[in-house]
C-alpha cells in the first residue's frame, strides 16, 4: 500500500479575511483528516519522533490512537508527559523536532504530528472533559514555582502529578507568561491558554498573581516554606538596536506593543483601557517569530503597510516557516538585507522615518550563517509611522539582582546543569532564564527535567 | 482582589487611599512603587507608594485625577475593591546620612516624598523640605511632613500659602545660605519642576535625586515602556530607577514619551464621562 507522500492540508482562514480579524489563523483537522493522517504514521519501532520531542511524548502511541479513532485515549498519552498539548500543538517548530526526524520526511513529507497533536488537545477541550488522567496522591512535600510561563506551568504540572503541592507565584495579573502576553490571539487564542491553565490547576497547583518574586518575595524566603524552588521568570528583556533615535515616540519594543495589544487587549479600546498607536506605516526589525506576530498584528490594527527589516536573507529567518508565509500571504512585506541606522523625528520627538544600509553576505560567522556586510553608500530611507524592534530578549534580571550568590553567564542567565539545577541546592531554574530566549517547548522540556530533578532532591534529602 | 479601607478627598480631583496589600506593606520601603489595576479590562498604571503600614499590613496612595484609570479609581469607595496590586516595584531610595538633604515634592510629588522624609531623618540627616503646588488646596501632607523635618518650607504659584513663587526660588536661597551646605537635593513632581531644579542644582554642583514616572505596562523590566535616557543611556524606570542623578536624565524625551497616548487618553475619558 503506498503512503500519501503529502500531509493533508489544514484549512486556513483566508488571508484576505484574516488581517481584518483577530481569530485563529489554521482552524484545524476535522475528524475525518485527522485520522487519515494518521493513518500516514509507518509506526517505526525506533520511533525517532520521539527523540525529536523535548517533552517525550509518545507520538507514534497517541497516533495509532487517533488512527483507530480512540480520541481520549490518544489525550491520555499525551497528556501524560504534556500539561499544555493545545499549545505545542499550535507553536512549536515541528519541522525541526519530531517531524524533522520522520521516517516520512525520507520520501515526501513526515506526518502532520503538530496537527494531529492539536486536533487530540482541540478534541479533548471541546468535549469539554479536561479532566486529570490520573488524580495524584500527596507526597507531603511542597514546592515553590516562579513564572507561570510554559516552563513554570509544566513543571507545576509535572509535579503536581507526582504528588506534590505546588504553588506558582505570577508577577503579572494573568497566566501563561509570553503564551499570554507575547503570542498574539490569532496564532494562539487566549481562552486555549486559559482552558490548559485550567487542567493544571485540577491537578491541584495554586497560582498566585501580583507577586513579583524578588520584590514582593525573596527566594531565600520561599525556601523556608518550601523543599525547593523552580525558577522559570522567562528572558522578559527586550534587546534594543542601540542606533539614535529608539527613545522618540513611535518606537516600541515588541514586548511593549505585543503585551499592549494580547494581554491588555488594547485592539478593544476603548472598552479595554489600555491604548496603542500604529499610524499607517509600521516597520518590524527582526525576523524571527516574535518579528512575524508584530508585523502581522499591526496589519490586524489597520496598518496599510506592515515592512519587515532584516539584514539578513530569507535563508537566515529564525522563524518558523509556518510564520513566514502567513506574514506573506497576509502582505507583510520583506526588506531583507537591510540594517537600520537610525531613527528619525519630527521637531516634536515624534518617529517619521528610519534609515537604513543595504547589507551583502559576506563570509559565514560564529553561527555559520554568512556575516552579512554593510554595503557602502547605499543609506535609503523609509518613511514609517511606528518601529517595532524584535531583536530578542534576554534573561530578567529581577531575580538574580536579589539572590547574590546564583551563579550567573555573561548575559545574566542563571546556569544550570542539564536538569535545571542552579548553584545553590534546592533552587532550580529552566526556559529562557536558563537559556537565553528560545521557544516555548524548550522551556517545556526544561520545566520536565526540572520536575524530575527536584523530585530526585526533594527524595534524597529526605533520606 | 484588595480593598480600600479609607478613602480622603485632599482636594477636588486629589485623593487618597489606603488598600489592605500585607505582603507589598511588609516589603514596601522609601521611593518605590506599585501598579493597580482596577478591574478585568483595567489598564497597569504604576503609583509611587504615598506610605504604608507592615503592622496593619496596609499601603497608601495618593493620586491626582488626570486619565481615565485615576478618574474611575476616584469613583470608588471605601469597601470596594481593586483586582490587581503589585509591588513594591522599583529600587529603594537610597537612605542614608548625607548631612543637610533638601527634599522637595511639587503637587501629587508632595505623595512619595513624605516616606523618604521620614527616612532621610531617621538616617540623621538634618532635612529641609519643600513643598510646592499651584494653590493651597494642594498642599498635602503638611503635619505629617512637617513633623520629620528640620525646617519646613511651602510655596505657591498664586502665593496662596507659604512663600509665592516656585520651590526653585527657594531652594536657591537655601543653598546661598553659607552656614549651611546642602549635601543632597531630592525632588519629585512635575517633570518641569525636576527639570527646573536639576538645572539649577547644577551650577552648584550639588549631587540631586529625581523620581521619574513615565508611562508603563507590567513594571518588571519587560515592556521597556518606561526607558529614559539618563547619562546618553537607555534606563528602564521600572526597574533601574525610578530614582536617577537628575543632572543626566533627558527631561525632554521624557516629557514627550509621557505624551505618547494622550489623545487616546483624552478619548478614554470622555467614554468614561459619558458614563457617569
Amino acid at each position: 500500500m503506498s503512503v500519501q507522500r503529502n500531509k493533508y492540508p489544514m484549512p486556513h482562514q483566508p488571508p484576505e479575511e484574516r488581517v481584518h480579524n483577530f481569530k485563529e489563523v489554521p482552524l484545524g483537522y476535522k475528524t475525518d483528516i485527522a485520522m487519515a493522517e494518521a493513518k500516514r504514521c509507518l509506526q517505526c519501532k525506533t520511533k525517532p519522533c520521539t527523540k525529536g520531542c523535548p517533552v517525550e511524548i509518545d507520538i507514534p502511541g497517541f497516533i495509532n490512537c487517533v488512527k483507530l479513532g480512540q480520541f481520549d485515549k490518544a489525550a491520555e498519552i499525551i497528556r501524560a508527559k504534556n500539561s499544555l498539548p493545545a499549545v505545542s500543538g499550535r507553536v512549536c517548530p515541528y519541522e525541526d523536532q519530531c517531524e524533522g526526524e520522520c521516517t516520512l520526511k525520507k520520501a515526501g513529507e513526515p506526518v502532520g504530528i503538530g496537527r494531529l497533536e492539536r486536533f487530540v488537545a482541540d478534541y479533548e477541550r471541546l468535549k469539554g472533559q479536561v479532566l486529570p488522567w490520573k488524580q495524584p496522591v500527596k507526597n507531603g512535600h511542597r514546592v515553590a514555582i516562579i513564572g507561570a510561563g510554559p516552563a513554570g506551568l509544566t513543571a507545576a504540572g509535572d509535579l503536581a502529578n507526582m504528588g506534590y503541592d505546588v504553588v506558582v507565584y505570577e508577577a503579572l495579573h494573568a497566566p501563561g507568561g509570553v503564551l499570554m502576553y507575547g503570542i498574539p490571539e490569532f496564532r494562539l487564542p487566549k481562552t486555549i491558554v486559559h482552558s490548559e491553565v485550567d487542567y493544571i490547576k485540577k491537578l491541584g497547583v495554586k497560582i498566585e498573581y501580583d507577586v513579583v518574586v524578588g520584590k514582593s518575595m525573596t527566594v531565600p524566603e520561599l525556601l523556608k516554606d518550601f523543599d525547593a524552588v523552580f525558577i522559570g521568570t522567562g528572558a522578559g528583556l527586550p534587546n534594543w538596536l542601540n542606533i539614535p533615535g529608539e527613545n522618540l515616540d513611535g518606537v516600541y519594543s515588541a514586548n511593549e506593543f505585543l503585551t499592549r495589544v494580547n494581554m491588555m487587549k488594547a485592539y478593544d479600546f476603548p472598552r479595554n483601557d489600555t491604548p496603542v498607536k500604529i499610524g499607517q506605516v509600521v516597520a518590524t526589525f527582526g525576523a524571527g517569530n516574535v518579528a512575524m506576530d508584530c508585523a502581522r498584528t499591526s496589519l490586524r490594527l489597520g496598518a496599510e503597510k506592515s515592512y519587515i527589516l532584516y539584514r539578513r536573507t530569507e535563508a537566515e529567518m529564525p522563524a518558523r516557516l509556518e510564520e513566514i508565509a502567513h506574514a506573506k500571504e497576509e502582505g507583510v512585506i520583506f526588506k531583507l538585507l537591510t540594517n537600520p541606522i537610525q531613527f528619525i523625528g519630527t521637531e516634536k520627538g515624534v518617529l517619521k522615518e528610519v534609515e537604513f544600509l543595504s547589507m551583502k553576505l559576506g563570509e559565514p560567522d560564529e553561527s555559520g550563517r554568512r556575516r552579512p556586510v554593510p554595503i557602502p553608500g547605499s543609506e535609503e530611507k523609509l518613511a514609517i509611522d511606528t518601529a517595532l524592534i524584535a531583536i530578542g530578549q534576554s534573561p530578567n534580571p529581577l531575580i538574580p539582582q536579589s539572590m547574590p550568590g546564583l551563579k550567573l553567564g555573561k548575559h545574566g542567565n542563571i546556569i544550570t546543569d542539564e536538569d535545571g539545577r542552579t548553584s545553590i541546592p534546592g533552587i532550580f531554574a529552566g526556559g529562557d532564564i536558563a537559556t537565553g530566549a528560545a521557544t516555548v517547548i524548550l522551556a517545556m522540556g526544561a520545566g520536565k527535567k526540572a520536575a524530575r530533578a527536584i523530585d530526585q532532591y526533594v527524595k534524597e534529602k529526605k533520606a | 482582589m484588595y480593598e480600600i479601607l479609607e478613602k480622603k478627598v485632599l482636594s477636588p480631583n486629589e485623593k487618597l487611599m489606603k488598600l489592605k496589600a500585607p505582603l507589598i506593606a511588609k516589603k514596601a520601603q522609601a521611593g518605590q512603587f506599585i501598579i493597580l489595576r482596577i478591574d478585568d479590562q483595567g489598564e497597569r498604571i504604576p503609583l509611587t507608594i504615598a506610605d504604608f503600614d507592615r503592622e496593619e499590613g496596609t499601603i497608601t496612595i495618593i493620586y491626582l485625577e488626570v486619565g481615565k484609570t485615576t478618574k474611575q479609581l476616584g469613583r470608588l469607595e471605601v469597601g470596594d475593591s481593586i483586582l490587581n496590586l503589585a509591588g513594591p516595584l522599583g529600587m529603594p531610595s537610597e537612605i542614608k546620612k548625607y548631612g543637610t538633604v533638601v527634599l522637595i515634592g511639587g503637587g501629587v510629588g508632595i505623595a512619595p516624598l513624605y516616606p523618604i522624609v521620614r527616612a532621610m531623618k531617621a538616617a540623621g540627616n538634618t532635612v529641609i523640605s519643600i513643598l510646592g503646588a499651584r494653590n493651597k488646596d494642594l498642599i498635602i501632607l503638611e503635619e505629617e511632613i512637617s513633623e520629620y523635618s528640620d525646617e519646613f518650607y511651602i510655596t505657591t504659584d498664586d502665593g496662596s500659602k507659604g512663600t509665592k513663587g516656585f520651590v526653585s526660588n527657594l531652594l536657591e536661597d537655601i543653598i546661598q545660605r553659607k552656614n549651611k551646605k546642602v549635601d543632597l537635593v531630592m525632588a519629585i513632581g512635575p517633570i518641569i519642576m525636576m527639570k527646573v531644579v536639576s538645572d539649577l542644582t547644577k551650577k552648584y554642583n550639588i549631587k540631586t535625586l529625581v523620581s521619574l514616572n513615565p508611562i508603563m505596562v507590567d513594571g518588571t523590566g519587560m515592556c521597556g515602556g518606561c526607558r529614559v535616557s539618563v547619562g546618553g543611556k537607555t534606563k528602564f524606570a521600572c526597574v533601574d530607577g525610578p530614582e536617577f542623578d537628575g543632572h543626566l536624565v533627558d527631561y525632554q524625551n521624557l516629557m514627550l514619551r509621557n505624551q505618547r497616548f494622550v489623545d487616546q487618553e483624552k478619548h478614554a475619558c470622555k467614554v468614561l464621562e459619558g458614563q457617569a
